[in-house]
Formats: C-alpha cells, structure tokens, sequence
C-alpha cells in the first residue's frame, strides 16, 4: 500500500499519547481552569464595544427608518442584504462540517465540528437581523407568518422572500437544537469537572441529567445519525432560497439559474474559510494542537481551495453565458461590472476569490498555518465584495440610462457591518470562556475507533 | 446502611472490559432492564449487549417530518385557494410548485424537533438530580471511566452476592448506590 501512495508526511489526526484522560482534562480546563487572558479582555471589549454601535444603530433606524443608508433607487438593496447574505453563508460552511462529513465518516472533522457548529449558529443568529431591520417598519417583520389575523391577509406564499423566512427560521432552530443536543454530554463532563459549586450547579442545569447510558447514547447516536442527513439538505435548500431571492427578480445580473448552486459553493467556501479564521488560533491560544493538527488545516484549506474553484467557474460561466446570449442588457450589466465605476469591487473579488487562493496548490503554502489564515481571511474580504457587486452592480445601471445612479455607503451603513462583525465575535468569545470548544465525546470516539482499527491490523 | 440500594456499581478502566461485563451479567440472569451500562462516549455493540434495539426516535423523526411537511402545505393551500384566494397577475390560485419551499423546510424542522423530544424522553430527560450524582466515583463515567451498574429492583439483585458476583469481573471498584 505505502509502495503505491506517496509517503504521508502529516501528523495523524490525534496527537500520539492522547487518552480519554487527556482529552477530558485538557478541553475542559482550557475553559473550566484557563485563567482570563488579557488578549481575551482586549477582544472582549473590542466586540462589546462594536455591539454598542449596533444597538445605537438600531435605535436611531427605528427612530429616523430607513433613509439613514444609502441606499435609493435604482440602488434599494446594497449593505443590509450583502452582509444577510455574507453571515448567512458563513453558517453553512459549520453545518456541512458536522453534517456532510460526519456522513462520509471523516473522522478527523470530530475535532472542528464543535466550534465549526458554534459559527454556524452566531453566524445565523447575526444574518437574522439584517432582513428584519432592512423592512420599512421592521415591528410588523411577523407579518412574515401565517397566523389568522385581523386584517384576514396572508402571505405571499409564491415569493420567494416568503420561502426565505421559512429556510431562515428552520435552519436557525435546527442548528441550535443539532448544537446543544450534540453538546449534552460535553456539558455533563463539565458538570462533573466543575471546580465549584455554582459551576456544577450551571453545568449540570445545561447538561439536563445526562449521564451517558448505553440506551441514551443510542438514541442520541441515531438522532445525530437522521439529523445530519437533514442537516445537508437544510444546508442546499437554505441557501438555494437566498439564491432565489434574487433570481426570481428580472434583473439582469439576478434572473440566472446557476444562482442556487453559485451560491451553496460561495457559501461552503466562505464558511470554511471562517472555520480556518477562526480554529487557527483557537488551536495556538488554547493549546489544542494535539487535535487541531496540521493535517486539520491542509484538509480544511483543500476543501476551502475546492468550494473556492467552484465559485470561480460560476464567475466565468456568468460572464461567459452573457456574451453568448448576445442579451444586450445582459453584455452590457457584465461591462458595467468589469469597467465601471464598481470596477474596484469587481477585480478585489477576482484578487480574493481566484487569484489568491491558488496559492493553495502549493504544498508549503497548506501546511503554513499563517499563509492558510491570511489566504482564508482574504477569502471573506472576497466573499463580502461579491455580494456586494452582484446586488449593487446589477441595479445601479438598469433597462432606463435616465434612471441610473451611484450606491455610496453612509457611516451607518459601514457601522452596521462592524457592529454585525463585533455582535459575532461577542457570542464566540463567550463559547470559548463557557462552553467545550471540542467535542470532547467524539475525540474519544475517535480515539476507540483508532485503536480498533490497530487492533485488527 | 439501613436504606435501600439504588444498586451496584462496579468500574472498569476500558469498554472491552465494560462490555465483557455487561455480557457476563446478562449471562448470569440478571435481567437487561435492571443493568445499565455508562460510558463517555458511545461504544460500538452495547446496546446490543444490553439486549436494546429497539427505540422510537426514528419514528417520531418521520411523524414530525410528515406532519410538519403537510400542515405546511395544506396551510398555504387554505389560504391562498379556501380563505382568501387573489389573482396575482393571472398565476393559479393553487400555486403547487411554488409552495413547495416552505412545507420542505417545515418538513426538516419538525422532524427535527420531534426527534429531540423522542431522545429526551427516551432517556427520561431532563432530570436534574438522579441517585448516581451522588457516587463520586461516577463523576468520572464522563470523562475516562466506564461502569456497569446493577439496580436494586432486579428480582436477582442480593447486595452481598451480587457484590460477589460483580467482583469477579475483575473491576476497578464496587460501590453501593443508595436510593
């Protein structure tokens, strides 16, 4: 076998000399024991302060609405539904992570799906509040559901915005619920680690009793087993209505029916970059390099370079499938994004989504934990300034030359998008302060499978 | 030690020896219901050991599926055909693609949300305090330890013959668990 592959030079995918011990001990102390460093603090503060920007964002929209942004015609959707789309993305990526890969037995995604699933939900969590907040009066937002009301109206079930509140609302339940349920026995080692009274008391609320019976654990296996079958399917489908959202529009630049799987790859491949943004130093500040292996980072920047090339043949296929249709709004939307005044937007996309990650081909550059982190960071730079040229350049220059006009952002604009970011760092340094960052009972699983594994060797 | 026993804890340090005991003891006659298995992560074939197959979280997965599916879809038929019907640009009242996206999306999450219900109380979850929280031995059944425990409901069960018998699977430890 060795005679025929070329020789393996990557760690395995667990540190040599991990016990169950050692695994229970060194997850549960980086947050149980780990005194509060300074760098958190500073991040922590950082965030919070960002947070305050958003909240004072929000009460002066809802006090002054929506005339505070930019956005007018021809331009009605710019910053709001770039950054929906941006966070909603990055969500998917966590969720194929623990869904797909635990499907295809990849073993080595037991040390990442944890927090991979703690972005999912921030990420979600953060994107819901952009559609809400972009509605002209946002407290009738539940005018959304169906529910027999006074007025006798309905939704509009043909819309496509409709199906998103749907994929919204379903895809943010389940992934809180396949997160905590999954989190259940970790909270119970928690709970039974606890160095103090309160903590225990905490913990063992959280953990609901569980205490790992070979009955209950059956029952959470096959639950996990069904859900992540699911899970895909919530993962395309969701996406596919962001998707939709804009090709059920007749814009040209919108009405295209590779939207869907364009945006399912752009989405795995921003959320995996997300992923490596933020396990990179989870591994280096907390120790964890006995779990987050080398091997972790150049599986991950693959699958990340994969998505990435995927997304590339649907930039050449849109311009492509323009010229060849001969539409000419449709050559002349492509030429307005090429050399038009977005045309910044346009080329930083290409820098960032084509040229950059082929970097990754390189073996040297994979196994660069930095390379891999600044690669994946210029990935969602990238990521944000697609969805910003195809909402913004494909309205800013429609059918009618007189109606034409110019996006710019204002500052609430720009502080909506750093206050999301901050909103989303604020919840993920609370997850490693509080919760198991990996999935401690899955490493163990791991572990016993490898070792069965050896024993049948 | 007047009171009765919730049962009989013995402890090993790997799941090959947990699951050579949990054979042995379902040899000896003790009956599958009363003897309980914990481990920190799930070991492959205990359940099966333990004489358990059968359980209802599939079952409730595809209710939920089904049922959350249908009401979707029946929903937006009665309200866009039945309760209100309106002439969008022409477009059937009955608009059957197009309200396909939402009951799919209904469909996964109910089936979801039932299945969480059908592993909670499956497991007799949530239950805040249980007679083993207060072995301290077991605090360590989450993270390195594995137990067999025999409860004291058993017809079989006899505190010192069972102890006896729980000896000779060489564990690490038995303890009494009381009530």
């Amino acid at each position: 076998m060795s005679a025929v592959l070329p020789r393996d030079t990557l760690p395995p995918v667990i540190g040599p000399g991990e016990t169950n011990a050692s695994i229970s001990a060194k997850i549960s102390d980086a947050t149980l024991h780990r005194p509060t460093g300074w760098l958190w603090i500073g991040g922590f503060l950082l965030s919070l302060l960002a947070c305050a920007l958003l909240f004072v964002g929000t009460l002066w929209l809802l006090y002054a609405g929506i005339g505070i942004f930019g956005l007018n015609i021809p331009v009605a959707w710019s910053f709001f539904i770039a950054n929906y789309v941006w966070w909603i993305a990055i969500g998917m990526g966590g969720t194929f992570i623990s869904a797909a890969m635990f499907l295809t037995r990849q073993g080595w995604r037991n040390s990442i799906n944890r927090f991979a699933e703690a972005m999912t939900v921030f990420a979600v969590s953060v994107s819901g509040i952009f559609p809400i907040l972009h509605l002209g009066r946002p407290w009738f937002f539940y005018w959304l559901f169906p529910y027999p009301d006074v007025m006798n109206l309905w939704p509009q079930w043909r819309s496509s915005l409709e199906w998103d509140f749907w994929a919204i609302l379903a895809y943010l339940i389940v992934s809180i619920v396949y997160w905590y349920i999954g989190m259940l026995p970790d909270l119970a080692t928690f709970r039974d680690r606890a160095p103090t009274r309160v903590q225990a008391r905490f913990y063992g609320l959280l953990s609901l009793g569980w205490r790992g019976e070979a009955r209950h654990w059956m029952r959470l296996e096959k639950f996990n087993l069904i859900t992540a079958g699911l899970a895909v399917t919530l993962v395309f489908s969701v996406h596919s209505m962001v998707a939709l959202d804009f090709s059920e529009g007749m814009v040209p630049g919108w009405h295209e029916t590779i939207f869907p799987p364009f945006f399912v790859a752009g989405a795995l491949f921003s959320g995996f970059a997300m992923v490596l943004v933020l396990g990179i130093p989870l591994r280096k500040w907390f120790g964890f390099e006995a779990y987050l292996t080398e091997r972790h980072i150049v599986n991950m920047a693959k699958m990340m370079l994969a998505a990435g090339l995927f997304v590339d043949y649907s930039y050449f296929s849109e311009i492509f499938t323009a010229f060849y249709s001969m539409d000419k709004y449709d050559v002349a939307m492509t030429m307005h994004r090429v050399v038009g005044p977005y045309a910044w937007v346009f080329w930083g996309t290409i820098l960032f989504n084509i040229v950059l990650i082929q970097l990754l081909w390189f073996p040297r550059v994979r196994r660069s934990a930095a390379a891999v982190f600044a690669i994946a960071l210029g990935v969602l730079v990238g990521m944000w300034l697609e969805r910003f040229m195809l909402i913004v350049t494909s309205l800013y220059e429609g059918f009618l030359p007189s109606a034409w006009g110019m996006f710019w952002p204002t500052f609430w604009d720009i502080a909506f998008l750093i206050g999301s970011i901050g909103m989303f760092f604020f919840m993920f340094l609370l997850f490693t302060r509080l919760l198991p960052m990996l999935s401690m009972f899955e490493l163990r699983k791991l572990l016993a499978s490898r070792r069965s594994g050896e024993a049948q060797r | 030690m007047s009171a009765r026993l919730h049962g009989l804890l013995a402890e090993f340090a790997d799941d090959r020896q947990l699951l050579d005991a949990v054979r042995h003891t379902r040899e000896a006659g003790y009956f599958a219901s009363c003897v309980e298995a914990y481990s920190p992560y799930p070991v492959e074939g205990l359940d099966q050991a333990l004489g358990a197959r059968h359980h209802w979280v599939p079952f409730w997965m595809l209710i939920g599926a089904i049922g959350g599916g249908a009401f979707t879809y029946w929903l937006e038929w009665y309200s866009a055909v039945v309760n209100y019907p309106i002439n969008v640009g022409g477009r059937p009242t009955f608009s059957w693609p197009a309200f396909i996206p939402p009951a799919v999306e209904m469909t996964i999450l109910w089936a979801v949300l039932l299945g969480v219900g059908a592993v909670l109380f499956g497991a007799r979850l949530p239950r805040v305090h249980h007679p083993l929280f207060e072995s301290h031995e077991f605090e360590r059944a989450t993270s390195d330890r594995f137990f067999l425990l025999v409860r004291g409901d058993d017809p079989r069960f006899d505190s010192q013959a069972t102890q006896r018998f729980l000896e000779t699977l060489s564990p690490l430890s038995v303890v009494e668990v009381a009530e």
